[in-house]
């Protein structure tokens, strides 16, 4: 059903846990649809110094979250942005067609931690 | 997935066909070719065959004579036979059909077909543990009543429901009782006649039996329309050319399972309890799904909070374990099952939930291993979960 590249993934997460300090937080979904992710950010000069992640949901809900850490890691805030849901996938090698809505939702995640820095930083903090 | 154990404990899912089963069904497709409908000697072989096998289900449920069980391609042409059959033929008395919240899919969506086209269906709701509510079935009940389908258990949380009962309400009024015996034949000895059975659905496979090949079992007199014209075969309930070898191996295996069934159901019990127990005493906020005793053999239902199912089956995978969940995950429809919702659970308790279905094939040793594994794989599945409280998380 699943790629290598998923299974790997989501038997050896990378960058999963918390960030106590971060500098932004994300959540989407809610366990009503069976996957939530929560994606932490520290930001450095513009740039994503560290991306965590923990999330509630399939195989590949974790793979994915484990996937945009990995793509997000020391991008400048700008590219991560750019970062859609298909990159992921992509990146994955191809999700079931059944999970590219509900469980490809790191991508979201990540742009909403974004989003909470720059409201918790203004816009000082874009430069 | 290159584990060295293989253990499956899927059995609801799919079922080996017995080896005895396919060594009878074998000469029907070699040598016993011909059409029981032939008036030559080829077919008289495979119309013995098929009187045969027809009495061997009877046999097994008890049916008063072997006429009243009617050949169709499984469970899902069976429910959809009893429930639109009576429908149709009974609209005369009335037009109201009364089930449960957690039957089969080939149960509701006939229902609600039905409300589609003119008739009533009323869901009835269920208790935690996933009993009928016989008080609201009773309030339910109408002169309009033609159907109540109740299944015999249900496959997914093991829960059996009361059908005697049942039936006694049931027959107050005027209305048929169909039972859709598919996840229990086999493991818990159904008898029509004691416990008031109009219509009873039943399937090959669940009695390691070939897949594809059902039964229904309609008590004489039963007024219902066929949904399959044709060449009149069946009395002219259910058209079509017999499947003589499947049949034939329905009815070994319906043979195996009146000889075999307390023994094997006795110790599928034993284990059952000793995965259940297992599971919940090494694992924190585990719970068992569906009735601790009202429950068939097979069926060790439990639910982990924190994490979600798909992701278990995946890791129990790694592992060599093959079972089942009620998330949505695992499903087309991305909702959590309607049978876990019905008994009350929250989404996210739903989509926590795994199934195991034990078999034939299973040991003691097995269920200790599949104990011996969980814990971790819960425990890795808490770490990454957002939801887990600090204290669990160590």
């Amino acid at each position: 059903m699943y790629t290598e590249k998923v299974m790997e993934l989501f038997r050896n997460p990378h960058n999963m846990g918390e960030i106590p300090d971060a500098d932004g937080i994300g959540t989407v979904g809610n366990p009503v649809c069976g996957d939530l992710m929560t994606i932490y950010i520290k930001v450095k000069d513009n740039r994503l110094e560290e991306v965590k992640f923990k999330t509630f949901g399939c195989g590949a809900a974790i793979a994915t979250s484990s996937m945009v850490t990995d793509l997000a890691k020391g991008k400048t805030l700008e590219e991560a942005l750019k970062i859609t849901r298909a990159d992921v996938a992509n990146e994955l090698g191809g999700l079931p067609p059944v999970k590219m809505h509900c469980s490809n939702l790191a991508a979201d995640a990540l742009h909403v931690a974004i989003e909470d820095y720059h409201k918790k930083h203004g816009e000082e903090a874009k430069k | 997935m290159a584990a060295e154990k293989c253990v499956y404990m899927d059995y609801t899912a799919g079922k080996p066909v017995d080896a005895r089963v396919i060594e009878a069904m074998l000469p029907y497709m070699k040598s016993a070719y011909g059409n029981p409908a032939s008036l030559h000697s080829f077919g008289e072989e495979p119309r013995k065959a098929l009187d045969k096998a027809r009495a061997e289900i009877s046999t097994l449920i008890n049916a008063e004579r072997k006429e009243t069980v009617v050949f169709t391609s499984g469970a899902t042409e069976s429910n959809n036979m009893a429930i639109k059959g009576v429908a149709y033929r009974n609209k005369d008395r009335g037009t109201h059909i009364i089930t449960s919240s957690i039957e089969h899919m080939s149960v509701i969506n006939p229902c609600k077909f039905l409300k589609t086209r003119g008739f009533d269906a009323t869901f009835l709701p269920v208790d935690g543990y996933g009993t009928v509510n016989l008080e609201a079935l009773e309030k339910a009940l109408t002169e309009k009543t033609i159907l109540v389908s109740i299944m015999y258990a249900n496959g997914e949380i093991g829960t059996i429901q009361p059908i005697e009962e049942i039936s006694k309400i049931v027959h107050k009024k005027n209305a048929y009782l169909h039972v859709d015996a598919t996840a229990a034949n086999g493991q818990v000895l159904i008898d029509v006649r004691k416990e008031g059975i109009d219509l009873l659905t039943l399937s090959s496979n669940d009695v390691y039996g070939p897949k594809a090949i059902g039964a229904l079992y309609m008590k004489n007199g039963t007024r219902l329309e066929p949904l399959i014209h044709g060449g009149g075969q069946e009395r002219g309930l259910r058209s079509g050319t017999e499947n003589v070898a499947s049949i034939v191996g329905f009815g070994k295996a319906a043979e195996l399972a009146k000889a075999e069934m307390k023994t094997e159901s006795q110790r599928l019990v034993k284990m059952r309890d000793r995965l259940i127990k297992g599971l919940l005493d090494s694992i924190p906020y585990s719970f068992l799904n569906g009735h601790p005793t009202q429950r068939l053999p097979d069926n060790a239902a439990v639910r982990f909070s924190f994490i979600e199912g798909e992701s278990m089956l995946l890791s129990l995978d790694m592992l060599g374990v093959g079972a089942s969940s009620g998330s949505a995950c695992t499903t087309k429809t991305l909702e959590p099952s309607h049978v876990l919702m019905a008994i009350g659970l929250k989404h996210e308790e739903a989509h926590g939930s795994l199934l195991f279905t034990l078999g034939r094939q299973n040991t003691e040793e097995e269920v200790d291993y599949v104990v011996s594994i969980m814990p971790d794989i819960v425990k890795r599945l808490r770490v990454i979960s957002p939801l887990t409280p600090k204290e669990l998380k160590l």
